[in-house]
């Protein structure tokens, strides 16, 4: 057995010598095509931004939608979709309101989106979801009433929709069983026809291809910032398209 | 022991006393699945068979142990009575659940190592599963009752639940084996329709639905007191072999659109809203068919005295199912440790292959020294008391 051990801790430290150091420059987070959604389309997006020259977008989550530490909601993904759409399509008048609360079920988000709806009047809504039902062991089922729920009082209130799973997190997983929920959640977006964006997909590649060592033991926020603004960029890329935001067209409407 | 001999009729086709070494092969390798499939980043994982259709390692696991169940303690109930056969079938619960809590403890090694060592701003919601240690009272005993259960650590509960609910169903699957048969598919139905499962910690239920899983349990019992025989007929014909390839073509196209996004949309939304969600907890029908037809398949092209059941190379896989609950005991510790090891490093595919590779070879290595110690105490125990099969077999239902 000690010899095992041995073995399998030469291998690691090889191994690790050969992947350490990743480089972390957060241009280079770049998501493949083949983890976007094929074939979005969001028409409220592109009638709201036709008819009232801007946009509005709800972001409602959990935890993992928010940054603690100084300034976190400043450095999180929804203010960094923000600055990115802002940046990117010059021109339009663009809001991001994060409906963020830790600890908060997808049941309790569900029975919340109607509010938040009526308050913001919003084009797209991005519902974060998944990891708190994971942490709690809410049943699968009730998991997924609780999005049908959900996405059809946003579909009522004419808005479109983005689902976003769980993080990717490797040292928890042992522990934290998120696949049922990213399951349920795929099939729930393909039974709506709505979009899934695939945020623990997109970190596992970002992970695998060395982009981010989401292994690492740290207290310090550098990281997690470039996480939330890579996230907040996929976000606005995804927009973007499938909204039809071409800046020049955009412009010259103004 | 007080011995009641009960007249017990033997069903037409009784078993036959030779183990079936396929039994052990497949169980073997579900093992090694099992243990790739606990390494949640592992590039190997791309080998095991829930990449490729509905069912996993899971329902071969399950089938077997119920197959290889009625195997030995059949013949215990036959010979020797249902008391006898109860009490060897209850002692067999009893050491899965000695094992279960043995590798639970491990696991609360691990996490609170973890929750010692790693933080990250990152993961600040994600790490609030650690708040079960500030409750080890609570964690602890709700573990005792097989109601808290860690990730990946459902089966075990599930075979003692299955266990403890053998001895009725054994003695009626000796006398009525088609009743019983249908007695556990209306369990099943009904488990679908009034939504029983046991109830989980800190809330929720079984991942593994007993009530449902039962049905593969008892199924695997019933093929071993001569089900298979009745089924020959059915298996041997053109049109189950092609009716179960087509279905595994299906399901291997299905499953394609779970990994490449863009052929997502060739499945047609009334397939995609009649198939999903394919449930595990409640073994779904589509993979419980998957199963089968798997075992049609397999059943066809591997016959029973197949002559490679005897040749070198697949001695491992058979030996490493002949002593399954330590050999799986042995894959969910060497999955943790690996795991962690995967961590601890940031390991890439180089590492994540040369783990597997490794755990594979400890599982063999494990089963040859069990194999070595039960021929020592086998030998040892003939002189005195003449059941050397049953303790190979007994031990290993």
């Amino acid at each position: 057995m000690t010899f095992i051990i041995a073995v399998l801790t030469t291998i690691a430290l090889i191994n690790g010598a050969a992947t350490a150091a990743p480089a972390e420059p957060a241009a280079q987070c770049d998501v493949p095509e083949w983890l976007m959604p094929a074939d979005a389309d969001f028409t409220h997006v592109s009638n709201e931004i036709k008819d009232r020259h801007r946009l509005d977008i709800s972001v409602v989550g959990s935890g993992s939608s928010a940054l603690s530490g100084p300034d976190g909601a400043r450095f999180a993904y929804p203010a960094q979709l923000e600055q990115s759409l802002k940046e990117r399509v010059p021109g339009l008048e663009i809001k991001v309101t994060a409906h963020v609360q830790s600890r908060q079920t997808t049941a309790d988000m569900a029975s919340g989106l109607q509010k938040i709806l009526t308050e913001d009047q919003p084009a797209l809504v991005i519902w974060q979801a998944g990891t708190v039902d994971a942490l709690r062991g809410v049943e699968p089922e009730d998991f997924r009433t609780s999005l049908d729920q959900g996405i059809d009082t946003v579909t009522a209130a004419h808005a479109d929709v983005i689902m976003m799973n769980m993080q990717h997190s490797p040292r928890t997983e042992s522990m934290l069983g998120v696949s049922a929920y990213a399951d349920v959640m795929r099939w729930v977006a393909e039974q709506h026809g709505v979009v899934l964006f695939d945020r623990l997909a997109i970190m596992r590649y970002w992970s695998d291809e060395g982009v981010f060592d989401l292994y690492a033991a740290t207290k310090d926020y550098a990281m997690a910032r470039r996480v939330h603004e890579c996230i907040g960029r996929a976000l606005a890329s995804l927009i973007i398209n499938a909204g039809h935001l071409d800046a020049g067209k955009i412009q010259t409407t103004h | 022991m007080v011995h009641i001999p009960m007249a017990m009729p033997s069903p037409p086709q009784a078993t036959t006393s030779e183990r079936d070494l396929r039994l052990d092969l497949f169980r073997g390798v579900a093992l090694w699945l099992i243990f790739l499939d606990h390494i949640p980043e592992n590039i190997v994982n791309w080998f095991t068979i829930r990449n490729y259709g509905f069912s996993d390692a899971t329902e071969i696991f399950i089938f077997i142990s119920g197959y290889t169940a009625a195997f030995v303690y059949g013949r215990t109930m036959r010979e020797r009575g249902f008391i006898l056969s109860s009490a060897r079938i209850l002692r067999r619960a009893w050491q899965i659940y000695v094992a279960h809590i043995f590798l639970f403890t491990i696991f609360m090694a691990e996490i609170a190592y973890v929750a010692a060592t790693f933080d990250n701003p990152l993961y600040a919601e994600e790490m609030k599963i650690l708040d079960f240690l500030k409750q080890p009272d609570i964690t602890i005993s709700q573990a005792l009752l097989l109601k808290f259960k860690p990730v990946n650590m459902d089966v075990l509960p599930l075979y003692i639940v299955l266990l403890l609910m053998f001895p009725p169903m054994l003695f009626l699957l000796l006398r009525a084996p088609n009743v019983a048969l249908a007695g556990s598919a209306v369990v099943y139905a009904l488990t679908w329709k009034l939504d029983w499962n046991l109830p989980a910690y800190p809330n929720g239920v079984w991942f593994f639905n007993p009530f449902a899983w039962q049905l593969l349990f008892v199924f695997g019992a019933w093929c071993a007191l001569g089900g298979s025989h009745r089924l020959a007929g059915f298996l041997r014909s053109r049109i189950v072999l092609a009716a179960a390839i087509a279905y595994l073509v299906f399901a291997f196209a299905i499953t394609l659109t779970w990994h490449f996004e863009a052929l997502d949309r060739f499945v047609p939304t009334w397939l995609a809203e009649w198939m999903y969600p394919i449930d595990k907890t409640n073994l779904d029908v589509l993979r419980f068919a998957h199963f089968l037809a798997l075992a049609v398949v397999t059943v066809r092209f591997i016959p029973r005295h197949w002559s490679g059941l005897k040749s070198a190379i697949l001695q491992p896989a058979i030996r490493c199912g002949q002593h399954s609950l330590e050999i799986f005991c042995l894959g969910v510790f060497l999955a943790f440790a690996g795991q962690f090891i995967i961590a601890e490093s940031s390991g890439g595919p180089l590492l994540q292959t040369a783990i597997s590779a490794l755990g594979i070879i400890v599982m063999i290595a494990t089963a040859n020294l069990i194999s070595w110690y039960k021929g020592i105490e086998g030998r040892s125990l003939q002189s005195r008391v003449k059941s050397p099969d049953a303790d190979l077999a007994g031990g290993e239902a």
